[in-house]
């Protein structure tokens, strides 16, 4: 171990005690980091990290800050010590922090997911289960933890993967807010046949997409009448149809959604 | 050489009926005339003139389609394979990430033999442990490391020769360019501007290894430029180098292409034009003094590095023949200079630019148009092009690049930063442009559904004379590949998409593709062997190599 690293360590256990300290102190339920952390981190996180990582934390591969699972790292203190040494043999530099920047930026990398979530209200999660089984009928569509039709989004992790914010708009008016990688597409081939469903995955001269049929389906572009990739999504938009406090509820519900572990 | 590499040699001598003595010295007449002998490819980018163009003509428009692999390499390693290969005289000579070199057969791919380079442990190498390739002189192989050493190696045994400390590591000094030999010397650059260094250019005896000069990129106290750096930031200011030079026998000049001022985005925390900076430096080749410079942007806060390879083109201009330089600037700009003197003779955005409303006629300085707050600059920091070989075809006289297009990103100045050996030393703020995807800017996962709103990679084909574009060839997903021409009038290039492809060079048609089933990086090569054309490229982890049926 050099100095550096010696330094760097004595530093991470200072900084783990501190936030041990504060777990205890103000925030039982939430967590221990403070908004004003998470304010410092996400600011870090736009000048230092966002280059690699882009601004959902999952430009590199194989990595997704988001999720709140990390390759590396168990714990804070790990995490910090990634920020702070690089990970050798990979682009992922070191890092020169304050302590408050240090623990801004882990505060960030831990709630990334549901920064921005005071826009959607809290919620009752198990109401909005059944609204989205019930009289949402969003489970026409929707799949989850191995329930439901494959066509529209799994969402068995959208609580991993979305913000609050982000789920939020999703429901109230999914044309603002559909990811690129759902849009549905429709193909004509030569013969007039017609293929409709949700794009997978797309180069210069192919596009794979799940058919209305659940089947994986590759396309060669020279091969098509037409192609058409449809930006307004077929989901409706649920403003107006569930109040306020449904809408709440079930971007509580979708929050709970994490997968299957 | 040791028992087992002589084994391995002996029987390709045998069953090919060449005598050994037939891997002859590359002298430096050969590398001035490396454009002459075709079936190898002796540099970089083919030749000084660095305009990776073959006057190989076998495989033609009509024919491509015949294309077939004929071997492929398997790197051991799961680093970007961004090396463009040598041929000389049948055997092969490419780099392995980070730091191998592997002699292969040129006909088979068979491995003669392999040279490890084992990197100074550590935090190394600010953009991946990649490497570009080699340069040869005389029987002697060059490579630039990752932990900026210079290795000299016998390019008939792979025995290391000599090993020179060009650069600190722990201050993060590193090199991934392949290096450039011109007549005695052999001429490297360092990268590691987002870690505060002080960029230079330095050239190094080839038979001893010892720094025969030193060129840095920032200039010192009494020398002219220093001025346009603040007191306290001359010392931390990048000005890397990492991509390969050209060389202008006639001139003596050779040129160089110098990144980004440090830090990064942080215009304001350095005030001044920043030079060398985002310049092409024109140097003596003996001695490295700064012949001329031109500064494409001056105080960037895009990090619009200018570390493109600087194209030289023999060709009229205005009527009259003329020594010209060929530029696709990262910063959206296509620019012509007179390489004798750095004068600007043209200059045109190639893709939308924002930053700037134009370039000063007289000077090519550009007439900023800094965005508001918030709103979107373009190019985005990745650069309307990057590394990426461009080249240039004598028949066509058309100027070919791979570029962005609709690619930007919201810029802002960051707190200020202080400078600590061997960490990161960048500013900025940088923000997706509001209603875009997220873009990947250093290769990405394989699946792309992206790209509404996002960016693409197109081929251009430029005509230098109007900097206007000829035709356009475009891709789905953006392309971080180079690009190579033939005589034959063919472009061959590749993308993220694991495409290899084939166009018409005189119109952008596309003519042959095959999957390589990973991201191109590097530029493609072509040589010759048995009256044979091969095409070489390295995409993913591996280097494909085809010829016809």
């Amino acid at each position: 171990m050099t100095r550096s690293t010696v330094r760097c360590g004595i530093a991470v256990t200072a900084l783990l005690a501190v936030g041990e300290g504060r777990l205890g102190a103000q925030f039982p339920a939430g967590g221990p980091y403070s908004q004003a952390d998470i304010q410092v981190g996400a600011r870090v996180f736009a000048s230092q990290c966002v280059v690699c990582h882009g601004a959902t934390g999952n430009l590199v591969a194989g990595v997704d800050l988001r999720s709140g699972r990390f390759n590396r790292a168990s714990n804070d203190g790990e995490l910090m010590q990634i920020v702070m040494e690089g990970v050798k043999g990979t682009a992922m530099p070191a890092f020169t922090f304050t302590p408050a920047e240090l623990t801004g930026v882990i505060a960030y990398l831990r709630n990334m997911r549901d920064f921005n979530a005071g826009a959607a209200a809290l919620g009752n999660p198990e109401r909005g289960r059944t609204i989205f089984e019930g009289s949402g009928r969003c489970a026409t569509c929707h799949r989850v933890n191995g329930k439901g039709p494959r066509l529209a989004p799994d969402l068995s992790r959208v609580g991993s993967l979305r913000t609050a914010d982000m789920i939020e708009r999703a429901v109230v008016a999914p044309s603002s807010a559909l990811n690129f990688e759902n849009r549905s597409v429709r193909a004509v081939m030569r013969d007039g046949k017609t293929i409709a469903g949700r794009r997978l995955n797309e180069d210069t001269y192919t596009v794979q997409i799940i058919d209305e049929q659940e089947y994986l389906v590759s396309l060669t572009k020279a091969d098509l009448r037409e192609y058409t990739v449809i930006e307004k999504p077929s989901m409706p938009a649920y403003k107006g149809t569930l109040s306020s406090q449904d809408i709440s509820d079930v971007v509580a519900y979708l929050l709970t959604l994490r997968g299957q572990r | 050489m040791t028992r087992r590499r002589f084994a391995a040699l002996l029987p390709f001598c045998l069953a090919t009926a060449l005598p050994c003595a037939l891997l002859a010295q590359v002298s430096s007449d050969r590398l001035l005339r490396a454009a002459d002998e075709p079936r190898n490819w002796l540099t970089y980018s083919g030749s000084y003139m660095s305009q990776r163009y073959t006057q190989l003509r076998e495989v033609t428009p009509s024919n491509v389609k015949d294309l077939e692999q004929k071997w492929i390499f398997q790197a051991q390693s799961l680093q970007s394979f961004s090396a463009t290969p040598l041929v000389v005289d049948g055997v092969m000579y490419v780099t392995q990430a980070p730091n191998d070199i592997v002699a292969l057969d040129a006909r088979t791919g068979r491995v003669f033999w392999v040279y490890h380079y084992a990197a100074t442990p550590g935090r190394i190498c600010c953009r991946g442990l990649v490497n570009r390739g080699v340069a040869i002189l005389d029987d002697t192989l060059f490579m630039a490391t990752v932990d900026a050493h210079l290795v000299a190696v016998d390019a008939r045994n792979g025995e290391q020769l000599w090993d020179t400390k060009v650069g600190e590591a722990k201050a993060a000094y590193a090199m991934t360019l392949a290096p450039l030999a011109i007549k005695d010397k052999v001429i490297v650059g360092v990268a590691g501007a987002e870690y505060g260094i002080r960029g230079y250019i330095a050239a190094y005896d080839a038979k001893t290894g010892k720094e025969a000069w030193k060129a840095y990129t920032i200039p010192g106290p009494g020398e002219p430029g220093h001025d346009t750096w603040p007191a306290d930031g001359w010392e931390h200011g990048g000005a890397s180098v990492w991509t390969t030079g050209s060389y202008d026998p006639e001139l003596n000049l050779t040129y160089w292409g110098i990144g980004n001022p440090g830090p990064d985005f942080n215009a304001a925390q350095r005030e001044g034009d920043n030079l060398y900076s985002d310049s092409v430096v024109a140097l003596d080749a003996d001695t490295g003094k700064v012949k001329w410079h031109f500064q494409f942007t001056p105080n960037d806060p895009y990090d619009y590095d200018s570390t493109q390879v600087p194209v030289l083109v023999d060709a009229n201009w205005n009527g009259s023949p003329r020594k010209l330089m060929l530029w696709g600037n990262r910063n959206g700009f296509f620019y012509v200079l007179d390489r004798a003197t750095g004068r600007f003779l043209l200059g045109r955005p190639f893709t939308k630019v924002n930053w700037a409303s134009g370039l000063n006629p007289t000077t090519g300085r550009p007439i900023l148009t800094p965005q508001p707050p918030g709103q979107p600059t373009f190019p985005g920091p990745a650069g309307a092009t990057n590394w990426y070989s461009p080249s240039y075809s004598p028949r066509t006289g058309l100027f070919y690049l791979s570029a962005w297009e609709n690619y930007s990103t919201v810029f802002a100045e960051g707190a200020r930063v202080t400078y600590k050996e061997g960490q990161n030393f960048t500013g900025g703020n940088l923000t997706q442009t509001p209603g875009t995807a997220a873009m990947p800017l250093l290769g990405r996962g394989i699946i792309n559904t992206w790209h509404e709103g996002a960016p693409r990679g197109v081929v251009l084909a430029i005509d230098p004379a109007t900097g206007t574009r000829k035709w356009e060839f475009e891709m789905h997903d953006v392309t971080t590949s180079g690009i190579l021409t033939t005589a034959s009038d063919l472009l061959f290039t590749g993308g993220r998409e694991g495409y290899f492809q084939a166009l018409d060079a005189r119109n952008g048609t596309l003519l042959w593709k095959v999957s390589v089933g990973g991201e191109v990086a590097a530029g493609p090569m072509s040589y010759q062997l048995d009256g044979k054309q091969y095409v070489a490229v390295a995409a993913g982890h591996c280097l494909f190599v085809y010829a016809l049926r």
